[in-house]
Formats: structure tokens, sequence, C-alpha cells
């Protein structure tokens, strides 16, 4: 019923086996047969009298042919609209309901041509700016065609040009649409006041080159008053202030809508727009104007001078980063206010400007579908599009990181930590590792991932005797991924990754990897660094284990890191990067190292000088050819994963961690962490 | 049993070939009318004609919006001043702007009369006021003035109630219909309609309300503020009560309410409704009919059993244990269950529809609350149970950010108004939303400095940039000879060294005048020297010539390498928006003395990176001149060395996060032993207590100790590990 992320906390289940001899199963199968076939028999027959009942017919059509309604000169006229109205107070929310997908649906009403008593036609029957708009809505996921259904209705009398409606009827016209009930939950667009988008397409490629004026006035018809402000301002600042106006000595043909002049200069519009750092947009006798939607094509920053203008989806936009807005008072201090603003910003404005007009305001389909994401987002706020999503330019959103973890905690210490070992059948091994690990003071649970499904863990007997809680999770398959699992069992945010053959780390070193956990508990915390390298020679990434100055990676044999970051590594790793480790056994650290570094944007950190993990097993067998084949691998994890991350997050540094007092010149029987360890 | 299978499954398949046969066709027609139709139904019809449509406008219409015989732009502009005035007023029309632009942002309280009677919490709203930067004295040079009359409680039943407000404003002389007034209050109406009333016209002031109704709130213009109860402290704040991030919440409980229901009257409807929510199970939601003296009369059938129940669960116990917190109405729209619900990151589930919520205009509440809706209460525990772990994670951490952001005390939701309005004045220097919803929040993040994110050191990974990649030194210079000692003149060189820096300051803070520019050294970078003026905070002025992202602070005794430098810039490339600094000190709690300690031995903890050699960011010079009231600034000028732990706690207030220490090579040992070997007796000792009274003093003036711990120091990957030197990068740094 709930869209949301039903995982399974249990840890890998085993798949339940199914054990049916029941008839049941085969008495529904024969019934359901039986009523298709019934259905199918009666279809036969009924009378198909549902199409040519209804008004939409799959012919194409015409605007012209649609039906006709006549207004009585006394029908009925709709009461004012009400201005204290709130979303609380005239939107109806039962209409809209709970459903699983928070999404409102939305019903059009047939298109009719409404005439007076006298045959006169009320208005235009449609613009085509309005049926484009009409048939984004139809063509979106909101659209519904049972009027029952609906939420929100949307009339088809065509009201975005005020200046050509009859007011009147068209206010009859609406009152006697079927649901109108004083308009509750209508949405009506209405664009002049305002401006449509323009269609030219002289535009579409961004420019890059500089753009010579600082600031420019492009409108036609401005109030004498202010045109004589904006003329001001050119006296004093000179040629990079451009005022431009109606041409007067045009020849014929040439559209006086596309040229503008300046003196006896003349300029292509809106061209000329994109050689401007700012455009101004003044308002006239309405407050918006049609040349904000070319200001924002053209990239150029728009300084908005019109007092109590709400911006277009304001509610939503923050035009603070796409514009300059200025007080109509302060228009002679205009020059001064827009020199203030940093280069930097004024780059990242033009782009925002340009971004808002490719998103909401390139096309009808643009304008409705944002209209009604923004009365979705009232009505499901607990699923509202976010400020993010709505005003992040897409450059942005690649580039910019937002840590799930932003909160600046640092975790009581007296929560410790649970210790993960995962192991296969070492169990010698595996023993020592817990008494080891059990002398750590912050531990508080020990957890034996137990990986081997062939073989049954030693009886409880046998296990070394610890003052912690110690716990066997089984597996269903041989994953290393399974060492990853977000485990009920793990109930502190810290968890210590650790294998089963290391042996080698000193109390005091855990303890301290634990402290340092805690100062970064959106980090991977670790011992051994290892570094990844562009080569240049083959033209991909390299994985580096030699004693190198930097680490941008730290083994998973033995970290910390957030509890949080298992749920990650199990539910939300991209693309089959999970699967791949499995098959590979090999290199989940190293896709741990990729996921951390991609959600935080953070480096890991390396503690004490460790260098390896010197296992007693891994001497027997010949180092140097397996190193090497086992570096190879390693690479092509890196590869594999830089490649399907679309990126490379990781992080390369310079530091690692160490005690405050480390190696100093000091009593060590003072120091918090005497016995750090060696290589 | 074989028998029956096999006749069954004969009968399915005669079935099936029966309808093939007979119904094929019909199902194919059945299948294609029915595509059809859906089709035809679905879809806004595509007109043949549709490119020959008219445009709805054509672009003369568009372009030429204007009248010349329109009322001139002035004209209109007086004409809307009588429009939009009182209940209809916005800043253009009721505020004069003019009054901020000689001397800025200026607050005035009316001064206190002795016979006044002040509440608590208005006193506390005053005393905030008269403590922050904008406070001024004088009414001459103020932009926007606060009246002395306690406004908070504007129920006339209630004992706080103030009388003949009306009167008493009149007889200001500073009142002036209200313009650039603002008045605070908490309740307004009473039993039974608890409007919206003030009972006294508050004519063109900005009204700072708690429970404020969309209707009445006048859009960017009033401020709405959250009910605070009398003993919210005045400064610093309880912290929030998170202090574990899980996902999935584990939380015993998802849901809950406990409070009253009115039996009848305002507000009533929703309260009533909210037990049919509970469940028992994860959903807790109580509700009692006791309340007021004849509860009795009004009581309904659930009341008793209701009542028991009310009291099987703590209040504490829920707010602790439950992922969200319902939030209803009560008579008024607010509750202080808001703010308790935000403190303990029990997410909120407000359900008070008409409800302008706190600070609205700054706050996006969708980051940290769920707006229900009174009418939908059933819907409620469906919608809440299908909001995604990571988003209750990230919900649960907003409301801990918001809550020590704006809320946790009356200085920060009196500040954070101020802030609201002081934006207005300035839009172009104003703050985004962004800047108000992230970290640290728009208190900390100061519009003057810069409105650019990449100029801030909180924003790099949100923003997608890094600091940049140079470093200017910022050397002060006091010994009082007048002439180049050797340590400064080794400083310069070791720091011009390095391949990172991109400019050397000295400011220049003793009496004699500097040494002419041939006496200094010459070095690759630029010198400039600057003239102090002698105070102890000058250090940390925000010079325009500090282009840089980063500064090192650095004293002319420092003793630093050139390799030192490089490491540490570095790392505080990783860290922008820590301290990043060789010698440290500690804090520790003294219980003995109930108080703060402060020491500069050698411990295996830090908290003080001291500024004599550190790295920061230039945005904390500004932070520290600009942001920090006056006041603060005149006592580190008056103590020793306290300029340092006032930069560490300023940055430690901010990010909540402990300096970082770098290896040094040679170790401060021996001149902080020198010092207390040199020093022992009444000059050290004063130092020293001088150091302890200023962390004292700051810690009372923040309201808590903001200094962070840290157990941890950074070296170089390869630092004094057994390997050649060669393969190091900072191999100077070991040499002893």
């Amino acid at each position: 019923m709930c869209a949301s992320a039903k995982y399974n906390t249990r840890g890998p289940a085993l798949i339940p086996r199914m054990k049916t001899k029941h008839r049941i199963y085969y008495i529904t199968l024969f019934s359901i047969v039986l009523l298709g076939l019934i259905a199918t028999g009666m279809f036969q027959f009924w009378p198909h009298s549902i199409e040519s009942s209804s008004d939409w017919t799959v012919e194409k059509r015409s605007v012209h042919d649609v039906p006709v309604v006549k207004l009585p000169a006394d029908s009925p006229i709709p009461e004012r609209g009400d201005l204290s109205c709130r979303m609380h107070t005239c939107f109806d929310v039962y209409r809209c309901g709970f459903n699983p997908k928070n999404k409102i649906k939305v019903y059009i009403y047939s298109l009719k041509k409404y005439v007076d008593e006298y045959g006169t036609s009320v208005s235009n029957t449609i613009s085509r700016e309005y049926n484009e708009l009409l048939t984004a809505i139809s063509d979106s996921e909101f659209y519904t065609d049972d009027v029952n259904r609906a939420c929100l209705f949307v009339p088809s009398i065509d009201v975005l040009n005020q200046n050509a409606l009859r007011i009147k009827e068209t206010a009859q016209a609406l009152a006697q649409l079927s649901r109108w009930d004083r308009g509750t939950n209508h949405l009506l667009f209405n664009m002049l006041p305002g401006g449509p988008p323009d269609y030219n397409t002289a535009l579409d490629v961004p420019r890059d080159s500089p753009r010579r004026y600082f600031i420019l006035s492009s409108q036609m018809a401005l109030h004498p008053e202010y045109r004589s402000e904006l003329e001001a301002l050119q006296a004093e600042n000179g040629e990079s202030v451009l005022i431009l106006d109606k041409c007067t000595n045009l020849s014929d043909g040439v559209p006086a809508v596309r040229k503008r002049c300046h003196k006896n200069q003349v300029f292509d519009y809106p061209q000329v727009l994109q050689e401007s750092t700012f455009c101004v947009v003044l308002r006239g006798a309405r407050l918006g104007q049609a040349v904000l939607s070319d200001v924002l094509q053209a990239g150029c920053v728009p300084v908005i001078i019109a007092d109590s203008y709400i911006l277009p989806f304001s509610e939503v936009l923050d035009w603070k980063r796409a514009s300059v807005v200025i007080p109509e008072e302060k228009m002679p201090e205009m020059y001064s206010i827009l020199q203030s603003v940093p280069q930097r910003q004024i780059e990242e404005m033009q782009r925002q400007a340009r971004w808002f007009w490719e998103a909401y305001f390139r096309s009808m389909k643009a304008i409705a579908l944002a209209t009604l994401q923004i009365i979705n987002d009232r009505i499901y706020p607990y699923a509202a599009i976010s400020y993010e999503e709505w005003n992040d330019p897409p450059a942005v959103k690649w580039s910019s990181v937002s840590n799930p973890l932003f909160l600046p905690l640092i975790p009581p210490q007296s929560q410790g930590f649970t210790a993960i070992v995962l192991t296969y059948d070492r169990v010698e091994s595996l023993f020592r590792v817990i008494t080891e690990v059990s002398k750590v003071p912050s531990l508080s649970k020990l957890l034996v991932v137990w990986n081997n499904q062939n073989k049954n863990p030693p009886e409880e007997s046998l296990w070394p005797k610890i003052r912690v809680p110690l716990k066997v999770v089984r597996t269903a398959e041989n994953k290393l991924s399974n060492r990853f699992f977000p485990y009920d069992e793990i109930e502190t945010e810290a968890v210590l990754a650790i294998d089963d053959d290391i042996i080698m780390l000193t109390s005091d070193e855990l303890q301290f990897g634990y402290e340092v956990w805690r100062e970064f508990p959106d980090r991977l915390v670790g011992y051994p660094g290892r570094l990844h390298l562009w080569d240049h020679e083959m033209n991909k990434w390299k994985y580096e284990s030699e004693w190198t100055n930097e680490v941008s990676m730290v083994l998973t044999g033995a970290a910390f890191y957030h509890k949080y970051f298992n749920y990650l590594y199990t539910y939300k790793m991209p693309g089959d990067i999970k699967n791949w480790v499995d098959a590979h056994m090999n290199c989940e650290d190293i896709a741990m190292n990729f996921l951390v570094a991609n959600v935080t944007g953070k480096s890991v950190i390396k503690v004490t000088p460790r260098k390896k993990f010197k296992c007693p097993e891994c001497t027997a067998i010949d180092g140097l050819s397996l190193d090497q084949t086992h570096m190879v691998e390693r690479s092509e994890c890196i590869n594999k994963f830089a490649s399907v991350f679309g990126t490379m997050p990781l992080k390369v540094v310079e530091h690692r961690a160490d005690p405050v007092l480390y190696k100093d010149d000091f009593p060590e029987k003072l120091k918090s962490f005497p016995n750090i360890g060696s290589l | 049993m074989q028998t029956r299978k096999k006749y069954i499954f004969l009968t399915f398949l005669a079935s099936w070939l029966l309808l093939f046969f007979f119904g094929g066709d019909q199902l194919r027609h059945f299948a294609f009318f029915s595509g059809r139709k859906t089709e035809a139904r679905r879809n806004w019809p595509r007109w043949t004609d549709r490119s020959l449509l008219k445009s709805f406008a054509d672009s003369e219409e568009l372009q030429s919006d204007g009248d010349p015989s329109l009322p001139s732009p002035r004209e209109r502009r007086a004409a809307r001043l009588s429009v939009y005035k009182n209940s209809r007023c916005r800043m253009e029309t009721c505020f004069d702007f003019s009054r901020c632009e000689k001397h800025g942002f200026k607050v005035f309280t009316y001064p206190r009369e002795r016979d006044q009677p002040l509440s608590e919490s208005y006193g506390k709203i005053l005393a905030s006021i008269e403590r922050s930067r904008y406070y001024t004295p004088n009414p001459e040079e103020a932009c926007l003035f606060i009246l002395s009359i306690d406004t908070l409680d504007r129920d006339h039943l209630s004992g706080q109630y103030v009388r003949n407000v009306d009167e008493k404003i009149r007889g200001f002389p500073l009142w002036n219909g209200g313009r650039n007034h603002l008045i605070f209050n908490l309740y307004s109406g009473t039993w039974p309609n608890y409007t919206e009333d003030l009972g006294f016209d508050i004519g063109q002031a900005i009204l700072a309300k708690a429970s404020f109704y969309t209707e009445s709130f006048r859009p960017g213009f009033d401020i709405s503020i959250p009910l605070f109860p009398k003993d919210h402290p005045q400064r610093g704040g309880e912290k929030g009560w998170l202090y574990q991030d899980s996902v999935p919440p584990k939380k015993k409980y998802l849901l809950v309410f406990k409070g009253k229901r009115y039996l009848t009257g305002i507000g009533s409807s929703t309260r009533n409704a909210l037990h049919h929510i509970h469940n028992g199970k994860d959903i807790i939601s109580l509700t009692t009919c006791k309340h007021g003296k004849d509860w009795e009369k009004h009581k309904d059938t659930r009341c008793d059993k209701d009542n028991v129940d009310y009291e099987k669960f703590n209040y504490q116990e829920l707010l602790h244990n439950s992922t969200f917190c319902i939030v209803p109405r009560g008579r008024r729209l607010g509750s202080f269950r808001f703010l308790e619900a935000l403190q303990a990151a029990c997410i909120p589930v407000l359900l008070s529809d008409g409800w302008e919520l706190p600070f609205a205009e700054a706050i996006d509440w969708g980051k940290a609350a769920v707006v229900g809706n009174e009418r939908l209460l059933l819907q409620i525990p469906s919608a809440v149970r299908c909001i995604h772990p990571e988003r209750v994670l990230a919900f649960q951490q907003q409301t801990q950010f918001l809550w020590d952001a704006y809320f946790s005390s009356v200085d920060k939701i009196v500040h954070t108004t101020l802030e609201i309005i002081k934006d207005r004045l300035l839009p172009h220097r104003s703050r985004s939303r962004f800047l108000w919803n992230t970290l640290p929040g728009g208190l900390l993040a100061l519009p003057e400095f810069s409105t650019h994110l990449g100029d801030f050191p909180f924003y790099y990974l949100q923003h997608g940039s890094s600091p940049s990649e140079k470093f200017t030194a910022f050397i002060r210079a006091v010994s009082p000879a007048g002439s180049l000692s050797q340590p400064i003149l080794r400083l310069i060189q070791a720091v011009s060294g390095s391949q990172y820096c991109a400019q050397i300051l000295v400011l220049w803070s003793c009496e004699k005048p500097p040494p002419p520019s041939g006496k200094w050294p010459q070095t690759t970078v630029p010198l400039t020297i600057i003239q102090g003026r002698g105070k102890l905070s000058d250090r940390f002025f925000p010079y325009a010539a500090i282009q840089t992202d980063a500064v090192l602070s650095l004293d002319e005794h420092a003793s630093l390498s050139t390799s030192e430098v490089d490491f540490a810039f570095t790392v505080w490339r990783s860290f922008p928006e820590r301290i990043v600094g060789f010698p440290t000190q500690s804090h520790f709690w003294d219980a003995e003395q109930k108080r703060w300690g402060y020491t500069s031995k050698w411990t295996n903890e830090l908290s003080i990176v001291l500024t004599a050699a550190a790295f920061y960011h230039r945005y904390y010079h500004s932070l520290f001149t600009e942001y920090l009231p006056a006041g603060l600034r005149e006592l580190v000028d008056g103590l020793a060395a306290c300029e340092d732990i006032l930069m560490n706690v300023l940055v430690a207030a901010v990010t909540k996060l402990p300096p970082i220490k770098v290896t040094q090579r040679k170790q401060h040992k021996e001149s902080v032993s020198q010092q207390v070997k040199g020093t022992t007796g009444a000059a050290g000792g004063r130092r020293f207590s001088q150091h302890q009274d200023c962390l004292n003093q700051l810690a009372d003036w923040f309201g808590y100790m903001p200094l962070v711990s840290s157990q941890l120091r950074l070296d170089p990957v390869l630092f004094k590990d057994q390997v050649s030197v060669l393969r190091k990068k900072y191999p100077r740094l070991e040499k002893p």
C-alpha cells in the first residue's frame, strides 16, 4: 500500500520452498477461466453504445467542430472570488485523498464553444498556447479522465489573455461547468498579465562570449519617468549602460518586435539581450513583463524593478539566486548595487537564470507541469520536491554532495562500537581475534558472521569467554557483501569491520581508532591506507599499495564506520557493483570506500602508522606473483566502479591521524595511547 | 489423487482451447475497442488544425505593455501608500527605509519605566536586543524601534495584560503611527474566540507574533515567531536530544500525542478527533478531558476511559522515544509542543490549518516537519509510515539544526526576527533560502561578507567547489624595538618559501613606525604592511587586502619551517571550516572550583589552537568583527591572550567541531617551559588567571561552553615511519 522501501531486516533470508498440492488452486484457476469465458461471451452481445455517446472520438477533428453551448443572458454569474482564500479554507482536500503515489488527479473539461443569446461567440475557442498547455496536462501523470476521481479541475475555457475576454459571459460560462461549485478546486491560467514564452529559436544556443554591456534595458513602452531615470544612469556611467527603445524609422516588412533602437543604431531583439550582464525588467501597466522570459532565456541576469511583484513560481524558486530585486525607489542606485555583486556570483546567476528558463518557462508544457507540481506539493507536503531539486541546475546537482549525515554530532563514547568479524572456517585465528578485540574498552558487542554454509560454527562452550555479548549470525550464501549487511544485532552507530586474521592490532590502536571515528563519524576510519592513481600510459586508474605519501582508501580488514553505510551498501549501492563484488569475491572494501566518498564528498581517515596486515598464512604462498595478479584485479575494480559511479569520488589526502602526543618526547605512561603499534 | 489432477488439468486445457477458438476473435475486438476507447477518452484531442490556432496575444501586445497616460510611477507609489496601510501593510508602504540608510540597521528600545510591569519573557527579549550588535541607545540613529511596554500577553483575562496601551503609545513622540516599530506578541485574543486582536492599534508596526493565522498575516511584513515558555533560556540554550543517527530510526513509537482534549469551543474539533488514530502499539494518541474548572460539565462518554489511559504514559518518555510527534492546534494555532518536539528530534506532524509557521519566510519547514492537514487526520498514520528511512534521518537532523540555530534561546529567536527584517532592507544583500536552511544557519552566514556560496567556509561540498589553492600569511608584529627582529625575518623567509603562499601581510602593532620598505627582506611574494590601531582584536579585522580563502595567522615569534606550512595548508584544504594549527591548549571543567579551567600543559587532548600559528578561513575575520557584539571585543582587548580563545570559541560555536592540530617539528615545549620558569610568580600567574577568566567570561556570554576536545593530531602519512627519507614528502618535519 505504501511505496516505501520495505527492506528485510533479518539478513539474507532463506527462500521459502513452495509446497502446494491444494485443490483450491485448481478450483480457483478453473473458475477464473470459466469467468473469463462468460465475460467474453457477454461482451460479444453487449451493445457497444459507450463509444458513440462519448464526446471524444478517435477521428481527428477541428476545434471548429466542437459542440456549441448557448449562454442565456440571465444565467448565473459566479460570486466574486474570495480574496481571503487559503489552501485550507477554499480547497477541498477530501477530493484528493491519500494515494500511494502522492499525485493529484487533474481533470480537463471537454472543449466547447460558448455563444451568447444572439449567437455571438464569447471568446476565441482556444488559443494555441492554451491548447498546448492542456495537451501537456493530459499527457502528464497527473491527468485523469474520470471526473469523479479528480481533485483538480481545469476548464477548457481559455482565459490566458484578459484583454480578449468578455468578462461577464466568460464568468457565466465558468459557472455552468459541471463541478464549478464557486470555483472550488479549479485551476485557471492567466498570462496577460504576465507573458508567454517566446517561441523564437534565435537564442537557443547560449553564448559564452564576453558581454559588452553591464546594464541593458530593452522594454519598449516604458513610462517616461522610468526612462528618464534610466537615461540619467546612462549619462552617469556611459557606454556600459544601454537603453533601447522602439524603432521609429524601420522600413516596411521588418517586424518591430524583433528590433530595438538606441538613437539611430538598430539592434536585433532578443539577441541583444545576450550582449549584457544585467537586463532591466521594469513594471509597465502590469507588474509582470514578457521581457522576463526573454531575459532568462538569454542568460542575462534580470534586474527586477516592480514593487510587490510576486515573481513566477516564487513559492518554490529561489529568485535571489537568479535575479537582483531592486525597490523602485532605489533605481538611481542601480549601478552601484549591481557592481557590488561578486563576479563569480554573476556567473552563477546567469547559469541559474538560464536553468530556470529551461526547466520552468521554456514552453507551455514546462509552465503547466511546474504549476501542477506546486499544487501537488501543497497537497502532499511530505512528498514534496525539495528546494535543491527545484533550484539546483543539473551541473550543480551533479557536482554537489549532500551528506546524509550532515549534522555535526560527536557520538558519546559510552555507546561503544560493535565489532563484526566475517569468518569462513579459520576458527583458531577467529578465536584469537575475538580475544584480542574483546580487550578494547569501548567494545560493546561482538558479532561473528559465519559465512560457511557447509560447516556449523563451533559449539557454544568452545568460544572464548569475553566480557561483552557475542553473537553468531549464519548466512545463506558465502558472499562478501554479508559483512556489510545492516544486521539488527548492531545496536551502536559505530561498526568495526574486522577480518578473522587481524590479530596484530593492539588494544590501544583499536581504541584510538574508535576515538578518531567519533570525531569523524561520517567517514571510513581505517588502518592501512591505499591509493588510486591515474596511469597516463594506460589511460586508466591504477591501484597502489606501495609506500605512498598519500591515501585515498582504507582497507576494511579493520575499519570503523557508521552503521548507516551498511544500509547504503546493501540497499543503495549503484549499478551492479554489489553483484560484481560477490561474483569476483574481491574489492568489497574498495566498493565501500567509493560509496562513502561519493555520498559524503569527504576523504577517509587513516589512523596510526600501520601499513600492512601481515597474516601468517600469506607468507607461505609465493608472495610476488600473487601480489601482481592481486594488484591487477584491484585496479580493475577501481576502473569498474569509477565507470559505474560516473565519476571518481575518492579524495586524496596527505595526512593520517595519530594520538596528540604520538612520538613526542614525553613520558609514555602519561600518554593515553602509549601502545600504538608499528607498521 | 493422480486421476483427479489429470482431470482438472484436462478441463483447464480444454477451456483455454475453447476460449481461444470462440472467444479469440471477440477478445481481440474487445482489446481493440477498449484500447481505442481508453485512448480516445484519456487524452485531450489532437486537433487537426492545432497548428493554425491563433496565439493568445500577439507579440506587439506583449511587448508594449505600458501606457504613457497611466499615472507616473511616483504618483502610483504615492497612491499605494494610502491604500496599503494598516492591515494591508507592506515594507514599501509602511516602512521608512530612509531611516536605515545613514547608520545602517540599528535598533532602539524605549527606556523602561519603573512602574511598568514587565514579564520575564519580555525582559529577556529586550535584554537580547540590548546585547546585540544592532542596539543603539540613540533614537536618532535607529532604524527599528521596540516598545518597552510588555505586549506579549494580550489576553485580557491574563494577569500580565497591560491596560491602556493605546493611550500610552499615543503619548510617545517616536511612535509615528507605528512606523518602523516592531511589536512582539505571544498570546492574542481570549476565550471563546481567541481572535488575533491585540487590544490596541498597532498601526504600521511590524508584528512578530506567535500562532499567526495566515489570514491576518501581512506577507513580507509581519513575522511569525514560535511560542516559547517563560523559562526559555536567555542565551546558549539546551542542546537537541539527538545524539545518534540511526537508520531505520530505532524508536519505540512511530507517532505520539499526549495532551488536553477540549470538549467545547475553538480547536476542540481537532483535538477531539485525535484519539481515533491511537492503536496502542506504535501510535499513541492520548487525550485527557481534565482541564479548566468545569470540565465535568461537558464531559462525554469517552472521558473516563481516556483520563485513565492518559495517566499510563509519561509525556517526556513519549517525546524521547518516538519518531514523529503530533503537534495539533490548541485554542490558538501554535503551542509549546512545537519547540519541545523540535528539540527532542521528534519530527513534528503539524495539524494546525492556517498557521503561518515560525520564520517561514526564511525556514523551509518541509525539510524538518510534516505539515499535515487537520481535515485529513486519518491519513496521517499511513502518510508517515510511507516516509523513507533516509528521509526520516534527514528530517531528524534538520530538526536539530533548526532548533540549535534559531530556537534554543530567546537570543536566537529575537536575532532571527531582526535578521529577517534586515534582509528585507537590502534585497540584493540578503541571504538566500539556501543559507537559512543549511548548516550553520542564517545567523552565522553574514550577507555583508558575501552572497556567493563559494566565499564561505561551509558550503564547498554542496556548492561543488573547493577552497582557493593559495593562502595569505598574516603576521602580527608587536616587538617594541621598532626594528625587525631575527625571528620575524626567519619567519618571513620560511613562509614565503611555501609554494602555496600568495602574499604576506604584516600587521604592525608597535608604537614606533615600521621600518622603511628597504629594510624588509626580499620575498618572491608581495609583502604589505598594515598599520594596526594597537588593539588586540585588530588581528581579526577583515582587512580588504586578504584576498585568499585561507589565512595563516602568525605571531612574530612563531617558529615554522616551509614544510610545516605546506603540510598544514594541505590539511586545512580538507577542513576549511576549522582552525588548523600547531601549538594547542585545552580546557577542562574544574569540578572543585566549579568553573572552567585552562591548561597549556602537555595533554592528551586539545580544544584550542593558538592563532600564533594557525590556518583558518578569512570569513572568520568578518564573523569575529561583525557578528560578535562590540562589548565582547572590548572584553578581549582588556585581557591578555583572550582574543585567541575567543576566536577558538567562535569557530567551535559555529562548527560544533574541535580544531585540528598538525605536526610541528620544533616543539612549543621549550617556549612554554621557559615561560613557566621565567615567569614563575606574579606575572605568569596573572597571565594564567587571565586566561581562565577569559574562558569563563566567554562561556558565560555564549551561555554554554562551545569548545570541543579532540584526541588526535594529523601527521604526514609516512611520519616517523622507518623508511628511507627519500620516500617521504615532508622529511624535514622529522628532524629533531
